[in-house]
């Protein structure tokens, strides 16, 4: 692993900035993190941070909502915002000369957007309609409706909104949502590319500088259940969703949990796909991953499969996820094996290596260590981490967070039965 | 970054852009074969027998192929489109023989009969998830419509119908005709020795089989027509656009992409702005695309099923404006400054230049650098715009659609 070059700054107004400069590549990219995400969205208003997220962009600083975007266009700038739970998120890329002028743009949309009254209806309407459209696909709504069951709210509320929470949000909501949550405190900018740090921490510190902090906004929490739940949907397929509980990121059985993910799912080697698909031939699609939050994680778990194999691909399935906690009895070959745990290290050590190549996955990455851990892990931390790995303490924590107690939730034709203990 | 390239005596073309600054290396088989080289009988078999060669050889079964590429970390998969499959993977350069030698057997598998009746329930399933997908479902609908009485107009995946028939004789014989050396281009991007490839080359692929298979390639004359799938449970309407564009040998295409971002690119086109800007629609895009002796403008509309009629006649009036006068020069400028950041970004990983490297190499026997890319994407003109307009105007000779509605007056 080469030697990294990871620098911070902390700005007196809370904002971080994290930066990896890069030797060999030309381009720089940004993933700049505001803590305003849609666990934030007022009760019964699910959405406005997916409102605002989409607004914010439509006119800021001197810049109306045309302008802006030619200018971004013209930085060319390949850029998307995002919405998740805990942050509206702004990630970037370009060629690396264009970043300090990029972040002067972006210093507008965070700090001065326009959000006007005539923005606010044709906004409205495009969430309606993405939406609505999302309805008309089963794999995408399973994984949100599935979130929803299996994590208290507003954690799993749909991020993106929902349907029935859209008429009872105005602009005045937007509005609110901005103004109590766009803040410089808990912003984070990570940064990876071809730069010196020294000159965009000026440039960082110019634009971001004298942001006034804000106290930290609050929300409360809900349960999600149903446990067990089917959506009846005219579909060629059934889709299934699973997931029970895991450690989150912060954990230091994080490594584990993530390996022990890997035995079910990490590559076509792994179980799921060779039992419920290679053997059986029962799914085209199938997979399981780690999903934290930052006090809690879950493994999530998709398959779609025809509705005459349905009940039988969440029988293997449950099955796959529950055997995983199996002693070892190397005669009868149960248990994880060492090839096993031996094919998610090489996995993650090729990932590792490659992520040197992508000043996007960088930027995303680092800025997502300072969110969860307040520091930054370099590659070389995280594969020694990965290699100290043995297949007892990957089975040790499979005990210990067995998978079972399942939120399961069906959409297809038919609900199916659940051949397993759910208390 | 330097080039090479070398022919076996079987006439396997060998291809390879080196760097020694990147981590990786990725390699990749451009096999020249597709949905649009099947007949009726065996439709879906190029990319049935794409998955088949994951069940390995006679010295590799499907288990060791799953096996060996995630011991070494390999990110791979394979693809199958109307006109090439292709098989690849990208690795630290240590696992290179290694990860060669697998990826070579995948080309010549065994076809065992136990392994080809598993793997069609997979693809029967695939089949059945593609389903679920509406704009999935309109772009094979559009493609049948259009290219009615064309090659080009076969399903990739088949119908439920045609792979339930298949037979593993059926795919043999498919995979003897058409897995040709000559039909087969190895490109290699990344961090390794030219001398490694070829003698890895000579090694896995001197033995394969010469010849070629030719197709043809006579460019399409779409008929024309409107083809709608009802779905009365659908929120939204889906529709499909297609007309005539220029071909993957024709230089015009340059000019045919850059005014497709122009147009219909996600966001900051005139699409964008009008239809999608103002919460009219869901999307509205003009997507380019080539192939051997024709060409596609391809629109996606998704809107609400009432405003359908209203919003196409609204792309239609922009598309008539753009006939009749052009583009500006704004917009042309504003485009090229997308276009080649995007080619930067994606040439600094290996696997981002294998695609541009193979892609260039099948259709055109052409080596294009990223600065060859940057150059042509400068010299582009309004001229070089209105002239591709008066050749291939934007239009919409086809429409599919997935949705509530059972017609529609605009199309």
């Amino acid at each position: 692993m080469k030697e990294q070059n990871i620098q911070t700054h902390s700005f007196s107004n809370g904002l971080t900035l994290v930066a990896e400069p890069m030797a060999g590549v030309q381009s720089a990219a940004f993933s700049l993190l505001v803590p305003s995400g849609s666990i934030f969205d007022p009760p019964g208003k699910n959405g406005s941070a997916a409102i605002l997220c989409d607004m914010i962009t439509r006119g800021a600083g001197d810049r109306d909502s045309v302008e802006l975007s030619n200018d971004l266009d013209n930085l060319g700038l390949q850029r998307s915002e995002n919405v998740g739970g805990n942050h509206v998120s702004f990630s970037g890329a370009a060629l690396a000369e264009n970043l300090a002028t990029a972040l002067t743009v972006y210093g507008d949309i965070l700090r001065r957007p326009h959000l006007p009254d005539e923005e606010f209806e044709p906004t409205r309407a495009g969430i309606e309609q993405s939406l609505r459209a999302a309805e008309d696909e089963p794999r995408q709504k399973i994984m949100v409706e599935l979130r929803r069951r299996s994590f208290e709210s507003p954690w799993g509320l749909p991020s993106d909104g929902c349907l029935d929470d859209l008429p009872s949000i105005s602009i005045d909501t937007i509005r609110e949502h901005y103004g109590r949550c766009f803040r410089p405190n808990g912003t984070i900018l990570g940064i990876g590319g071809n730069f010196d740090f020294e000159e965009i921490k000026d440039v960082v510190g110019n634009v971001f500088g004298d942001w006034e902090a804000k106290d930290d906004p609050t929300f409360e929490t809900g349960q999600g259940r149903p446990k067990i739940d089917n959506i009846q949907h005219d579909s060629a397929q059934t889709h299934i969703g699973i997931s029970y509980e895991a450690v989150p990121f912060t954990d230091p059985d994080y490594y584990a949990a993530w390996a022990a993910v890997g035995v079910l799912s990490g590559g076509m080697s792994s179980r799921l796909f060779t039992e419920v698909r290679e053997k059986r031939g029962l799914c085209y699609a199938i997979s399981a991953s780690l999903n934290s939050l930052p006090h809690a994680g879950r493994v999530l778990c998709y398959a779609g499969t025809k509705s005459e194999r349905a009940q039988e691909t969440l029988d293997v399935t449950l099955q796959e996820l529950i055997r995983l906690g199996e002693d070892i009895d190397a005669e009868a070959g149960t248990g994880i094996q060492q090839s096993e745990l031996d094919r998610c290290k090489a996995r993650a050590k090729s990932s590792l290596v490659m992520q040197q190549e992508s000043t996007f996955s960088r930027a995303l990455s680092i800025a997502r260590d300072w969110y969860f851990l307040g520091r930054v892990r370099t590659l070389a931390e995280v594969y020694d981490k990965i290699e100290s790995l043995t297949v007892e303490s990957v089975l040790d924590y499979a005990k210990q967070h067995p998978a079972g107690d399942f939120t399961i939730l069906t959409i297809g034709p038919e609900p199916l039965e659940v051949n397993v203990a759910v208390s | 970054m330097q080039f090479h390239e070398a022919k076996l005596d079987n006439g396997l073309q060998v291809i390879a852009e080196l760097n020694p600054q990147v981590h990786s290396v990725a390699m990749g088989y451009f096999v020249r074969t597709g949905s649009r080289d099947e007949t009726s009988e065996v439709s879906g078999v190029s990319h049935f027998l794409e998955h088949m060669a994951f069940k390995g050889n006679e010295k590799f079964n499907a288990e060791d192929v799953n096996r060996i590429f995630d011991e070494v970390g390999a990110k791979y998969n394979a693809s199958t489109s109307e006109e090439v499959t292709l098989f690849y993977g990208a690795i630290l350069p240590e696992y290179l023989s290694q990860t060669f030698e697998l990826l070579s057997a995948l080309i010549f598998p065994s076809l065992r009969q136990d392994d080809f009746d598993m793997e069609k329930n997979v693809i029967l399933e695939e089949i059945g998830m593609y389903d679920d997908q509406p704009a999935f479902s309109a772009y094979e609908q559009i493609m049948k419509t259009h290219f009615t009485g064309h090659p080009l107009c076969r399903s990739i995946l088949g119908s439920t119908e045609s792979i339930t028939d298949l037979t593993s004789d059926q795919m043999r014989q498919y995979h003897q005709n058409h897995y040709l050396a000559g039909s087969i281009t190895l490109a290699v991007a990344g961090n390794t020795e030219w001398d490694t490839i070829l003698d890895l080359a000579n090694q896995h692929c001197g033995h394969w089989p010469a010849g070629t298979f030719e197709r043809d390639t006579q460019e399409a004359q779409p008929p024309g027509g409107l083809d709608l799938i009802t779905k009365d449970t659908s929120q939204m309407q889906h529709i499909m656009q297609m007309c005539p564009a220029p071909a993957a040998r024709n230089p015009m295409r340059f000019a045919a992409e850059i005014l497709s971002v122009i147009i219909g690119d996600d966001s900051g086109s005139r699409l964008y702005w009008q239809l999608v800007d103002p919460g009219i629609v869901e999307a509205a895009e003009l997507g380019f695309n080539e192939y051997d002796g024709s060409g596609t403008f391809l629109t996606y509309l998704c809107s609400e099923p009432e405003s359908t009629a209203e919003n196409l006649e609204r792309i239609h009036a922009i598309y008539q404006d753009v006939n009749k006068n052009g583009v500006t020069q704004v917009e042309l400028d504003q485009a090229k400054n997308k276009v080649a950041s995007r080619v930067v970004l994606k040439s600094e990983r290996p696997m981002g230049r294998l695609s541009s490297l193979g892609g260039n190499w099948v259709y055109r026997q052409e080596y294009r650098s990223v600065k060859d890319d940057l150059d042509t994407l400068k010299a582009i003109s309004l001229s070089d715009i209105s002239e591709l307009l008066e050749a291939y105007p934007l239009g919409w000779t086809t429409t599919s659609g997935v949705g509530p509605l059972g017609d529609l007056e605009a199309a």
